[in-house]
């Protein structure tokens, strides 16, 4: 499936955050990481991961630090802030909204109680 | 399979590297990120040779994926902006990197502290700064900053002992002008104060080129120097009137009488050690930037140049449609050396950026125009100044300024005689740049001729 544009762009930081909450890790990782939870469904160009993290860095919402490959390359690994974390809950529970929104509307089975 | 595997490693090894230039060029990547990108690289690549693929291909995949530079670089800018105005600071870090012993901002900043106090030298000496030797200062002004300044190249560009030592005794000798018994009327002396910069300037040249001042390309790069030069230092200089005008008035704020304090702290002190200072880290900063942002001399030069050329034709066109002659004054000569000089910078700064392979375009032509309408003016200046010289004899001043004159008018003619031949496709525009780079020795000489020959042709007047 071809996801458009701007729905990866807005994906991206709660994918990101969400994967950085699990443990530290490194942007090739990352990818590897969106790409098998989503079948394969997901896929990002991959320069445009790191746009992304350092936004998040800026933000503090994660934190950056430079270590070391396995095979002993300079690699640099990002960890979830605080600020991160209680981010990543509000990005959660809007993305929620969203969704259920959605399937209350349309022919989509609706698996969640709908207001109206 | 096995036997081929070290130079393919290694081919894949040169390939990374020459992707990693090719990101660095980028203002809007750092570093930093190529390295995180390159960690990235390869950790596709290597997944990818883990399902079979060669290293060729796995780095051609693995590349694609990283995705378009452009786009890429454009979203490293989006969230980077700030990079693209910093630049200043992050390539002095990476000057600071090279190795070197002691860093460059120390060695600037103590040989703009040594032209600052340079000026302070005659005082020391017994002369202080007072009525009557004042021509004693501004003799020597030159010969304060410039000394300094080519420390400076000779330190960072590592100048051989033979040209230090050439360009210590020009600095000498330059220095032997103060024996020189000028009159009362300082004409000549006013000369020698304006020419000795020219001159010594051809001596920074050497020590900006390195030594390499046969190459026509390094005097290009020198003549772009020397107009970034100018530039900064005319907004250091705004800069410094607006430090100067705040010291004045925040002391006067505090009941200092506004006359003693310009007496003793900025005529003395702030003005001229600021000035000189100026001109190395000007010299500095235009290094520091270089290749950074964008050269403001050949942007102003393309601002000007249709400017002054229809100015020019007006001018041309008024004087023949009215009938009016140039009155032949020292000023109007001087006036219309200045004009030349002008017109020859905005040669200069066109030449100097322009791509030499390019094809004649419109501006080129606005160029030729230009050149040719200020030659027109020029020669009829002349023919009147010849008139009046022919009548009340020659001084020391009408000679100089005469000189100057023949001196631009020979280049600007063959430059325009270049040009032409450029535009109708008979020569290449290199014809012009080497034309421009190898007078270069002519104005020094000129000026040098003025400064050793002049007072003791025309008595020390």
């Amino acid at each position: 499936m071809n996801i458009g544009k701007d729905l990866v762009a807005a994906s991206a930081p709660p994918l990101v955050l969400a994967i950085l909450a699990e443990r530290e890790n490194y942007g090739y990782a990352i990818l590897k990481r969106v790409s098998d939870l989503s079948g394969g469904q997901l896929q990002w160009t991959d320069g445009m991961l790191y746009p992304v993290l350092h936004r998040l860095e800026r933000l503090g919402l994660i934190k950056g630090r430079w270590g070391k490959s396995d095979s002993g390359r300079k690699r640099k690994y990002y960890r979830i802030t605080k600020n991160g974390e209680e981010h990543l809950a509000v990005l959660r529970r809007q993305w929620r909204v969203v969704d259920e929104t959605l399937r209350c509307v349309g022919p989509l089975v609706a698996e969640v109680r709908c207001l109206a | 399979m096995t036997a081929t595997e070290p130079s393919s490693a290694n081919g894949i090894e040169e390939r990374i590297g020459l992707w990693r230039t090719y990101l660095l060029r980028r203002n809007a990547l750092s570093d930093a990120d190529v390295d995180e990108l390159e960690d990235h690289l390869r950790g596709v690549m290597a997944s990818l040779s883990e399902v079979g693929l060669s290293p060729d291909e796995a780095f051609l995949v693995a590349v694609k994926r990283i995705g378009a530079v452009d786009a890429l670089t454009r979203e490293f800018a989006r969230e980077h902006s700030d990079r693209l105005w910093k630049q200043l600071v992050k390539s002095n870090e990476t000057v600071d990197t090279t190795g070197q012993r002691v860093p460059e901002i120390v060695i600037v900043l103590a040989l703009a502290v040594t032209a600052a106090l340079a000026f302070k030298l005659p005082t020391l000496l017994g002369y202080p700064l007072v009525d009557g030797n004042e021509g004693l200062y501004v003799r020597n002004l030159s010969l304060f900053v410039l000394p300094c300044l080519f420390g400076y190249f000779a330190w960072k560009r590592g100048l051989d002992r033979r040209s230090c030592l050439l360009a210590a005794l020009a600095f000498v000798a330059a220095g032997c002008i103060n024996a020189y018994p000028f009159g009362p009327a300082h004409t000549t002396e006013v000369l020698v104060v304006l020419h000795m910069p020219i001159a010594l300037w051809l001596v920074i040249g050497v020590a900006y080129t390195g030594g390499n001042w046969a190459s026509s390309a390094h005097r290009m790069n020198f003549v772009r120097f020397s107009g970034e030069l100018f530039i900064y230092y005319v907004l250091i200089a705004l800069g410094g009137g607006v430090l100067t005008a705040f010291t004045m008035f925040s002391f006067v704020a505090i009941g200092f009488d506004p006359e003693r304090l310009a007496e003793t702290l900025l005529q003395p002190w702030l003005i001229p050690c600021g000035a000189l200072g100026a001109v190395i880290v000007g010299a500095w900063l235009v290094e520091a930037k270089q290749s950074v942002i964008e050269n403001m001399a050949p942007v102003l030069t393309r601002l000007f140049t249709p400017l002054f050329a229809a100015v020019l034709l007006t001018f041309l066109g008024t004087m023949a449609w009215t009938g009016s002659v140039v009155e032949v004054e020292r000023e109007i000569l001087i006036g219309f050396d200045l004009l030349l000089v002008l017109v020859l910078g905005m040669l200069l700064y066109s030449v100097s950026a322009r791509d030499p392979q390019a094809k004649p375009e419109a501006f080129d032509v606005v160029q030729l125009v230009l050149v040719v309408s200020a030659l027109v003016v020029d020669i009829v200046a002349l023919s009147a100044i010849a008139a009046r010289i022919s009548e009340f004899g020659f001084s020391a001043n009408k000679v100089a300024a005469l000189g100057e004159n023949l001196v631009l008018l020979v280049n600007l003619s063959w430059s325009a005689w270049l040009y032409l031949k450029f535009l109708r496709g008979r020569g290449p525009f290199s014809a012009l740049e080497r034309w421009q780079t190898s007078y270069l020795p002519v104005y020094a000489g000129w000026a040098a001729f003025v400064v050793v020959i002049f007072p003791p042709l025309f008595d020390f007047v």
